[in-house]
């Protein structure tokens, strides 16, 4: 089969005379990946490069005539982040929490990121404007200013990270569940998520509410998980997706502390077969020394307590907070052998791949360059055993992963890597290698004839470390893990058309801006000149 | 505005105003090189190639500075230092480097200003002056700023300042009426509880000396020189119910400590500015390392926050840049082809005084005006070169002097503010002809650069 | 003579952060860092006034400055000095290992200089950082 590319595009045929051939026989092609939700740019990561010196010194990646210099290990810098997710056959990532005061930093940070297409989703699970909208039940005026809010920080989908819980760190305290209400508003998170699942399917979003649930980390959990996921089922609408749990290891917790603390990826996964409105990405463990970075400032700070390491906090003023704490995650635990086991149950039981993905929630379960290993992992039981023998026992005998006999097949881990991804973001050119779509194709050097990836599993994970050809919008940028040309990616936003009232919207924020932040309105929006490639995705909102 | 002329300026604070009306005065115009000893007028495309040629011909060149121009411009310059191998080094070295040793030892319990604005009903500038480096903060951001949940305390410093004024009157017009000096004898109850009992927002300031800050102040803690680690621990054994053995700590009665500690663990949101009082003085990093240590100890009882005060424009931006570009803040050695970080031994004033430098660039800076003595003399024993609007002391002494446009008047970019917020900066005015941007003239020495080096390449 | 042994602090006053935007070489900036603020009582004790010129020196070396009463006072043997190049003759540019030189809380000892004078920026830069 053979597949033809002209001018960035996937096309039906091209004159082969003047064609540039590449011979992939024997070779598995796939789309370029596309990542879901990995955290590559922004304030509180560069506050974790900042942090972690220690990070940097032991992972170096020397200048070179077509590459920057940069560092490693869990927080790269952003030159050595594109060309690493590159070596990897990935084109797209996702860089998903972003504090909408900051957007600018995060968009600086994307456009020194090579090699990649991006996005980033803004923060607004917390955000006063949605929170007093929701409080006076004026569902459309929120949908309106959330639609101001995507265009300002050019955005791409609404994000919730413990929805109300950051409001509430604000003044150091936190929701307990997600009837807890929020102090000072009074309203509740499950109130937040169905307010802003309904915005989302008003502004016609490409992609669902991505949720951080409330209570991460936290033991028993899995009931929070399910809540969450339950309590929107009935705004959806036919068999499309309306929310995507995010990084669910972290929310799948059974027990009522740590030393009772087990899976309940269970019943998630019984949960999930049974309902079509929820996708979900993994959040896969790996025993490596990372460091944990999300917006939830209450958890991070529980992280520090329980693990006496350095601590960030950064809460942004009339909208989130942030945390970030290393961390070690240790075989010999027993919490976190049951945490790894979580993520690979999850991924296994649930029996639909277009409903689950594989991340590692980057950098906060393990560094993105893990994703070969966590590959294997999923597409062999051998290599599922062989991890097994060194963990903590007890972690061993209570996982459900030796009763597990199921092993992704290659199209099962394209679907998680890159086609479940790119259709769950509404990227429509992305994920797939018919005719039309954006040219960015990895090459693997593996023959699925030949090779059996459950048993050749180190095979498997080192052609999915290094690919054979990484092609970008239609050009060789890496060939057998080396980068061989340097290019710039696009950054997606979506540009939400409102059918009325835009400029009223936009004087209502003006009029009030004193009073919520602290820097002005003309300085707050980013200009679409400030992205190097602007690719807005045009969407007509129903208000 | 008037024909191209800032004739005055709105909202600004009193140093702000001070750089958008004098900007013009003193101003570099033209590209010099120093011929026999005279700094001489010659063209752009000159100066670009003797600067190229010294940058490219050195084996371990700096390049510091950075702080006064934008993040666009910086990120130009970090390409360079990592094509010519050399040494990156921003003003942080010189101000709050050690606070970023600090915080990547213990970690910063932090936020935007705008939090503070909302929430603080505590605020304390510990060696720190804002009144005179940073004189709207008080009212922007803190004690006299009004936010969601917390007022603004204006007034209540209005009628301490009122009663301070009416006690002074009255003591000058007893003096002049029983023909002799009246005073007062000193207040006896100095305690903080007497002075901090309101339950609005109040500031107390911590300083060697009684700072034109602390005459705002709610209350004014002398500590004394060098001894801050000492009370920052005091206070953190305070906070952690521990008891002190001793009867004062850096010239403070414990009593006072005491009650400063329940003031801090009783507030709703209490705040810590530090500056250069700690960073400066003995003990350096280790200073900060408590003063962070104290605040993150502080949140197990209540919700508190600290923020360093940093000055010099953009200095946030340029450690914010060379953190994403090569993961470290300051005091970047790219000699080995990748980032080295060691401050101590990659930091500017290290390397000048262990005179190894060969070579030297900075960009919108005056490090003769600004290092100490021993720093300076080596400096400019090697080949100079000065990128700034500005005539300085450092462009005095330069080989190579290229103007260039003023950031935030003449030409925009994007700079952080002190709390890492990113804000862009217009262009307001037109550049003098010849002064281009600091991104210009950066790309083209590197341009310049990159040639000289292919051409010797192939000579090899 | 009297002498006294004080405390040194460097730092930043509004002054001299107005003055340094006129420019380096400006009346207003030089006028801004050529002072010392000292306590009315150790002027006392120093026998001097208000615009009398005194000589600081520390273990790295020393300057000529103007005398000015301390609006901040009391804080008797401590002795402030606006940054700038007059400043940066007397600080420890030795960094302990940290990068950061010592600005503040340097011994020092004060005299009375009044028939010398203070140098102008470019006397400065000539008598200290001629190049050889």
């Amino acid at each position: 089969m053979d597949l033809y590319v002209k001018d960035g595009k996937i096309v039906e045929k091209v004159n082969e005379r003047k064609a540039k051939v590449i011979d992939a026989s024997g070779m598995i092609v796939m789309p370029g990946g596309v990542d879901i939700h990995s955290h590559i740019a922004g304030s509180a990561v560069n506050f974790g490069r900042l942090l972690r010196p220690e990070d940097h010194f032991k992972d170096v990646e020397a200048k070179t005539p077509l590459t920057r210099s940069g560092v490693g290990y869990s927080v790269p810098s952003t030159f050595t982040t594109g060309y690493r997710y590159a070596r990897m056959g990935y084109t797209t990532v996702m860089n998903p929490a972003m504090a909408p005061l900051e957007a600018r930093h995060t968009h600086e940070e994307l456009d020194d990121t090579p090699m990649l297409d991006k996005a980033t989703y803004p923060l607004l699970g917390d955000w006063w404007f949605v929170l007093e909208y929701l409080r006076d039940g004026m569902i459309e005026e929120c949908a309106r200013h959330v639609a101001w809010m995507i265009n300002a920080t050019k955005g791409y989908a609404i994000k919730l990270v413990n929805p109300g819980g950051l409001e509430a760190w604000g003044s150091g305290r936190n929701v307990r569940n997600i009837d807890d209400p929020v102090p000072h508003f009074n309203i509740t998170p499950r109130e937040i998520i169905r307010c802003l699942c309904k915005v989302n399917q008003i502004l016609h979003m490409p992609h669902t509410i991505h949720v951080h649930t409330n209570n991460l980390g936290k033991p028993g959990n899995y009931l929070t998980a399910l809540e969450t996921m339950k309590c929107v089922e009935n705004l959806s609408k036919g068999d499309r997706p309306i929310i995507h749990i995010t990084h669910c290891q972290f929310s799948a917790f059974k027990g009522s502390d740590w030393r009772t603390m087990e899976s309940g990826a269970e019943e998630i996964a019984k949960y999930v077969n049974g309902h079509s409105h929820v996708t979900l990405d993994m959040g896969q463990v790996v025993f490596t020394d990372t460091t944990t970075m999300t917006a939830d400032g209450p958890f991070q700070y529980i992280l520090h307590q329980l693990s006496g390491n350095k601590w960030v906090n950064h809460d942004v003023e009339t909208e989130t907070s942030s945390g970030i704490v290393p961390f070690r995650y240790r075989r010999k635990s027993y919490v976190h052998a049951t945490q790894w086991s979580i993520g690979l149950e999850l991924a296994l039981l649930i029996e639909d791949p277009w409903k689950i993905f594989l991340t590692t929630d980057h950098p906060n379960a393990a560094p993105f360059t893990t994703y070969p290993k966590i590959i294997s992992w999923l597409m062999s039981r051998n290599a599922r055993k062989k991890a097994m023998e060194k963990i903590s026992r007890r972690a061993r005998r209570k996982s459900l992963l030796p009763s597990i006999e199921r092993e992704y097949s290659f199209y099962e881990i394209a679907i998680a890597t890159r086609a479940g991804t790119a259709k769950c973001l509404g990227l429509r050119q992305k994920g797939h290698l018919g005719v039309g779509a954006d040219a960015d194709i990895a090459i693997y050097n593996l023959n699925p004839k030949e090779v059996d990836p459950s048993k050749k599993y180190m095979a498997v994970r080192r052609a999915f470390g290094k690919s054979a050809y990484t092609i970008k919008d239609g050009e060789i940028v890496a060939k057998d893990g080396e980068i061989v040309k340097s290019v710039n990616g696009r950054t997606f936003w979506v540009d939400v058309k409102l059918s009325s009232a835009s400029e009223e919207v936009a004087s209502d924020m003006k009029r009030r801006f004193r009073e919520y932040w602290t820097v002005e309105y003309e300085n707050y929006p980013v200009p679409e000149g400030y992205l190097t490639r602007s690719a807005p995705l045009s969407v007509k909102a129903e208000v | 505005m008037k024909n191209n002329v800032i004739t005055s300026v709105k909202n600004a604070c009193a140093v702000g105003e001070s750089k958008f009306l004098n900007y013009a005065s003193h101003r570099c115009l033209k590209p010099l090189i120093r011929k026999n000893g005279e700094l001489v007028e010659a063209s752009l495309d000159e100066a670009i190639q003797k600067s190229a040629e010294i940058l490219a011909g050195a084996s371990y060149p700096i390049l510091y500075g950075w702080s006064c121009t934008s993040c666009e411009a910086i990120r130009v310059g970090l390409e360079l230092a990592e094509e010519i191998g050399g040494v990156i080094d921003n003003t942080s070295t010189i101000c709050h480097g050690p606070s970023v040793l600090s915080i990547q030892d213990v970690g910063i319990a932090s936020c935007t200003l705008g939090q503070l604005r909302h929430r603080a009903d505590l605020i304390i500038y510990w060696g720190s002056n804002p009144w005179s480096a940073h004189p709207r903060h008080i009212d922007r951001y803190t004690a006299f700023s009004k936010g969601r949940f917390q007022p603004s305390a204006w007034r209540g410093y209005l009628s301490r300042l009122s009663a301070t004024l009416t006690k002074k009157r009255l003591l000058r017009a007893a003096s002049l009426v029983l023909r002799r000096k009246v005073s007062v004898p000193p207040e006896v109850d100095q305690s903080p509880s007497y002075a901090l009992a309101r339950k609005e927002r109040r500031m107390i300031v911590v300083d060697v000396r009684r700072t034109r800050s602390a005459e705002l102040a709610d209350y004014f803690l002398r500590v004394e020189p060098n001894k801050d680690y000492e009370l920052l621990q005091a206070l953190r054994m305070l906070i952690r119910d521990e008891e002190l053995d001793v009867d004062e700590v850096a010239g403070v009665p414990v009593a006072v400590l005491e009650e400063i500690a329940d003031i801090m663990i009783g507030c709703e949101l209490g705040v810590i500015f530090f500056g250069v009082g700690l960073t400066m003085s003995q003990g350096k990093l280790r200073n900060v390392d408590a003063a962070l240590s104290l605040v993150r100890d502080l949140n197990q009882r209540t919700k508190f926050l600290i923020m360093p005060m940093r000055g010099h424009f953009n200095v946030t931006g340029a450690d914010m840049v060379f953190t994403w570009q090569t993961g470290f803040p300051y005091a970047v050695d790219f000699s080995h082809g990748y980032p080295r970080y060691n401050p101590g031994e990659t930091s500017l004033i290290d390397i000048l005084c262990r005179g190894e430098a060969d070579a030297g660039l900075v960009v919108a800076s005056d490090p003769v005006a600004h290092f100490p003595r021993e720093a300076v003399q080596n400096l400019v024993n090697n080949p100079l070169i000065v990128i700034d609007p500005h005539v300085s002391a450092t462009s005095l002494m330069a080989d190579v002097v290229i103007p260039s446009a003023f950031v935030g008047i003449e030409t925009e970019g994007t700079a952080y503010r002190m709390d890492h917020v990113p804000l862009p900066l217009k262009k307001v005015v037109e550049p003098p002809d010849g002064c281009l941007p600091d991104t210009v003239i950066l790309q083209r020495i590197l341009r310049q650069v990159r040639k000289l080096r292919r051409r010797e390449g192939e000579g090899n | 003579m009297p002498k006294l042994k004080v405390s040194l602090l460097t730092g930043r006053t509004l002054s001299q952060g107005q003055g340094k935007e006129y420019g380096k070489l400006s009346e207003e900036y030089w006028k801004s860092v050529t002072v010392c603020e000292i306590d009315p009582e150790d002027m006392k004790r120093l026998k001097i006034k208000e615009g009398n010129n005194v000589k600081l020196t520390t273990s790295f070396g020393s300057t000529v400055l103007r005398a000015v009463k301390s609006m901040r006072a009391p804080h008797p043997g401590i002795v402030f000095i606006p940054y700038g190049p007059w400043a940066n003759l007397l600080v420890n540019a030795g960094t302990h290992g940290t990068g950061m030189p010592s600005f503040k809380g340097l011994s020092a000892e004060i005299e009375p200089a009044l028939g010398e004078k203070v140098l102008s920026l470019q006397g400065l830069m000539k008598k200290h950082y001629k190049r050889e």
